[in-house]
């Protein structure tokens, strides 16, 4: 199946009535949590994930998928009218964006945001169409040394970029992967970290791991971190919403710049949304004619962030569905996702389930102009979301991440491992581990063992069979020297000091 | 610098990590590594054990020779810190709960328990929210999407 003919595909998939409807109720809860701080797409997707165990693993994608690019739409709103990122991706949209909500224009912030969003978006999905069958024709002569190689790569690049300390990102890959090995060896039987609990016996599921350090952990820190908050008012009616002739003349560059970085920047695993962001706005501010003004309510400063986190989204879901390597948290529950439903990510998917691949791929293009629709005279009833008091909010986050964990397998048990991954998700924010790492070594460990396992069973025993083919051995080249690249400033001070 | 270096946050998480990695690779090392067919279920378990334990002895490491040079001392948000243990016992305890008063009465408490003592709110507010949330929850899951939650004494 070509693009143009598998595109033709998704959209009949995308355009059935129950589907286009799941793309609405994906994306009108994806920006009501972009909106929302202290809730985000990856808690909200592990939470609403046991309710689509019904679906078709169509429908249920393209409503998951919803929540993820719908969040980066609502996030804006916050970011503008709060000075506060509804979504970490929309930090940067703060500096320009609250600026300008304080000189009368928040509408123009909000409908600059909104139009960058849709610009950098639809780039993002129309790459995506285009690259992700190259991508995947290539990686089909790809064997168990290959795959092990490139999750190692995977994961080299996500504890690099996820974090501060390369440290910490690397002792929370590792606990990850200790997390996935609890529970009955698949080639042995041998049961492995127990305790001596039956319950242990089938593993740990996914879904307990990542509500609890995703949902739990950022209601615990938003309880800690409590902070008055004051909304600006939005100006009623489309037409204060809409950025003046000007406004719009001077993000023509932004639009590109976010739309061309954002979607590198998001095939990158571990990159993500907020580097995106932040290297838009720190090259529409090194190439602008008055970089002095940035900071002072520039639209180009809205438009350049918001373009690139909605342009992530396209370039985030080539690695997870070519290759089946998420690139972050909410990437990984998609996969996890897709997994439950029987689908298999990956260079054989888009033959396999073409109504998924395809559909999916179709539903970003109407999901894109229907978050256009609701963002812009839709603003101001959505900004009403942030006056809901926290403590109904909280409470209802942990009662929907109760029932979440509960769905999993009917046990009470499930929901205290939910607590228990919540006390530790909070500890590891706390003491500034970086949570991704973890949450990817649990997706990708199983995986990862299982490939390592059989590459050294065809090789029986010989480790060199990860080096001696081409492709393997040079994503473990790359692996390598991407974790040894931080220490490169360091070996250099040593030289000179020695020098 | 007030503070012990043993107390730092790094160190002791260092410290407990380090451990974590003792107990896999001692517990992998038993199981086996490999065997005449290929790797065993020791083998993988024994390389990340290994492996934990040098990059938590990094970890402490590095914090010892940096505090040598930064000497600072955050002040530790104590009272945000008791806010979040408050709400995770209160959670904790609820989900505890939940085998004999079922999921709604011990969501509804959890709500009216964090209003009253992590908010700070008067009790006819977090009454109303517990209530009301209870009952919202009951509407939606049980009446609309029949989901099976667990049942308490009372039977729902």
């Amino acid at each position: 199946m070509d693009i143009f003919a598998g595109l033709a595909h998704g959209f009949s998939v995308a355009l059935m009535p129950s589907n286009l409807l799941w793309c609405l109720v994906g994306c009108f809860l994806g920006t009501i949590v972009g909106i929302l701080p202290g809730l985000g797409p990856a808690a909200t997707i592990a939470m609403l994930l046991p309710m689509t165990y019904s679906m078709s693993p169509a429908s249920g994608i393209i409503m998951l998928t919803g929540i993820y690019y719908g969040a980066k739409y609502g996030g804006s709103t916050t970011s503008i009218l709060l000075n506060m990122p509804g979504e970490s991706s929309s930090v940067v949209t703060c500096i320009d964006g609250y600026q300008m909500a304080r000189k009368g224009r928040a509408g123009a912030a909000l409908g600059i945001a909104a139009i960058a969003s849709f610009i950098a978006g639809s780039f993002g999905i129309i790459a995506l169409s285009l690259m992700a069958p190259p991508i995947a024709a290539f990686a089909l002569s790809f064997s168990s040394p290959e795959y092990f190689a490139l999750m190692a790569l995977g994961l080299a690049l996500v504890v690099l970029l996820a974090g501060d300390s390369l440290v910490k990102g690397l002792i929370a890959l590792l606990v990850g992967l200790w997390l996935t090995s609890i529970g009955t060896d698949l080639f042995t039987s041998q049961s492995r970290f127990t305790f001596g609990q039956t319950s242990l016996l089938s593993g740990l599921d996914f879904m307990v791991v990542a509500i609890g350090v995703f949902a739990i952990t950022e209601v615990l820190s938003s309880i800690s971190d409590q902070e008055e908050t004051q909304v600006l008012p939005v100006p009623k009616g489309l037409r204060n919403l809409l950025p003046n002739w000007e406004e719009l003349k001077a993000c023509r560059f932004a639009f590109a710049n976010g739309s061309i970085v954002g979607f590198i920047i998001g095939v990158l695993p571990g990159a993500g949304a907020s580097i995106a962001s932040f290297i838009s706005y720190g090259i529409e501010r090194a190439f602008s004619r008055h970089p002095e003004k940035f900071g002072t309510g520039l639209p180009e400063g809205v438009a350049a962030p918001e373009g690139a986190n909605n342009a992530d989204t396209g370039g985030a879901l080539i690695p997870l569905l070519t290759l089946g390597i998420p690139g972050g948290g909410t990437t990984a529950i998609l996969l996890s996702a897709l997994v439950l439903w029987g689908v298999k990510p990956g260079p054989l998917m888009m033959t396999e389930s073409p109504d998924v691949f395809w559909g999916l791929v179709a539903s970003l293009y109407i999901g894109n102009v229907m978050l256009l629709i609701l963002n812009l005279p839709m603003v101001p009833l959505f900004a009403q979301i942030l006056r809901i008091p926290v403590y109904i909010l909280h409470p209802i986050i942990f009662g929907v991440s109760v029932i979440g964990a509960y769905s999993v397998a009917g046990r009470v048990f499930d929901v205290l491992m939910l607590a228990g991954f919540g006390a530790l998700g909070f500890a590891m924010a706390r003491l500034k581990f970086p949570v991704a790492p973890l949450v990817l070594g649990f997706v990708l460990g199983d995986a990862m063992e299982r490939a390592l396992r059989q590459s050294l069973m065809m090789s029986q025993g010989d480790l060199s069979i990860l080096i001696s083919r081409p492709i393997s051995a040079g994503m473990l080249i790359f692996a390598v020297g991407v974790l040894f690249l931080p220490l490169l400033p360091r070996f250099r001070r040593l030289k000179e000091a020695a020098g | 610098m007030t503070k012990s270096i043993f107390r730092d946050g790094d160190v002791i998480a260092g410290a407990l990590t380090a451990a974590l990695g003792t107990y896999i690779t001692v517990t992998a090392a038993r199981w086996d590594v490999m065997g005449p067919e290929g790797p065993g279920p020791g083998f993988f378990p024994v390389g990340y054990g290994i492996a934990l334990i040098i990059l938590s002895l990094i970890l402490i490491f590095q914090r010892f020779t940096a505090a040598r040079h930064t000497e600072e001392d955050r002040p530790f948000d104590w009272a945000g810190f008791r806010r979040a243990a408050i709400t995770w016992v209160a959670f904790t305890a609820s989900t505890g709960l939940m085998p004999t008063i079922g999921f709604y009465i011990s969501f509804g408490l959890l709500t009216l328990f964090l209003g009253l003592f992590v908010f700070e709110k008067p009790l006819k507010k977090a009454l109303a929210a517990g209530v009301l949330s209870a009952v919202g929850f009951y509407l939606v899951f049980d009446m609309a999407l029949d989901v099976a939650l667990p049942a308490g004494l009372l039977g729902f």
